[in-house]
C-alpha cells in the first residue's frame, strides 16, 4: 500500500526533505514506517499524526493515508 | 465561529470589533474576553531577535482550532469565539494570535479563552523558528505557563 509522508520544522531539517511517498507492507503501523524512513531512533518527543488527527506509533495505516512527523508545537 | 490562519499582519482589535458588530446577536453578549500574543525581541535567554518565521501544518492547524473552539463551546456556555493566527514572517511588536470570546457573563468567557490559547500552544501544528544575533533557531518548547489547565 502506498502512504503519503509529511515531515515539519526541525523534523525536516533532520530527514533532508518535506514529504515523500512510501509503498508499505498491509498492516504496517507508524512505527514501522519509521524504520522504513530513518537509521535512527525517533526522538522521544516526537509528535505523529495520521490523516491530521494526532495518534501514536501503534497506529496500523491504510493505503492513502498521510502521516506526519513533528515537533512539539511552539504557536501561539 | 472564525478561524483564520493567515500570512499577512493584521488588527486584533478592529478583528474583535468588526465580527462582534457584524456576527454577534444584538442585546445578548454581557462579556468579551480577548487575548492578543504578540511577538517579544527576547527569549530562552536570547536577546534582540529580528523576527521569526512561523510554519504550520496546513489543513490540520484549521481542523485542530476548529475543533478546540468547538469544544469550549460545548462545555462552557459561550456564545462565539475567534481565533486568527499568523503565519510566516513576524517582526517584534506584531500581534501573532488573537483568541476572542463572547459570553452572557464573564466567568465563562475567561475560562473558554484561557482553555483555547493553552491549547493552541501546546497542541495546534504551529511551529516558531527565530533569527536571533547568534544566527537562526528552531524554538524547541513554549514557556510554561503556571496556571495552564
Amino acid at each position: 500500500m502506498k502512504v503519503k509522508v509529511k515531515y515539519f520544522a526541525s523534523m525536516r531539517d533532520r530527514m533532508g526533505k518535506g514529504d515523500e511517498e512510501l509503498e508499505l507492507q498491509e498492516g504496517a503501523t507508524i512505527a514501522d514506517l519509521w524504520q522504513a524512513v530513518s537509521q535512527e531512533v525517533l526522538p522521544e518527543n516526537t509528535l505523529v499524526a495520521v490523516n491530521m488527527e494526532y495518534t501514536d506509533l501503534s497506529h496500523p495505516l491504510k493505503e492513502g493515508d498521510e502521516v506526519a512527523f513533528f515537533p512539539p508545537v511552539t504557536g501561539g | 465561529m472564525k478561524i483564520v490562519v493567515q500570512e499577512g499582519l493584521f488588527d486584533p482589535w478592529a478583528e474583535v470589533a468588526a465580527y462582534q458588530r457584524d456576527h454577534l446577536p444584538a442585546g445578548k453578549h454581557g462579556g468579551t474576553v480577548v487575548f492578543v500574543g504578540t511577538m517579544r525581541d527576547f527569549n530562552d535567554g536570547y536577546e534582540g531577535i529580528r523576527a521569526m518565521f512561523l510554519e504550520h501544518y496546513p489543513g490540520m492547524t484549521e481542523r485542530h482550532l476548529e475543533k478546540v473552539c468547538q469544544d469550549a463551546m460545548e462545555r462552557w456556555d459561550v456564545l462565539d469565539c475567534m481565533v486568527v493566527h499568523r503565519v510566516g514572517e513576524i517582526r517584534p511588536d506584531e500581534p501573532i494570535v488573537l483568541v476572542a470570546v463572547w459570553s452572557e457573563h464573564r466567568a465563562m468567557a475567561f475560562d473558554a479563552c484561557r482553555f483555547i490559547i493553552n491549547d493552541l500552544k501546546s497542541r495546534a501544528p504551529f511551529w516558531k523558528r527565530e533569527a536571533t544575533p547568534q544566527g537562526e533557531r528552531w524554538v524547541e518548547h513554549n514557556t510554561q505557563d503556571p496556571n495552564a489547565a
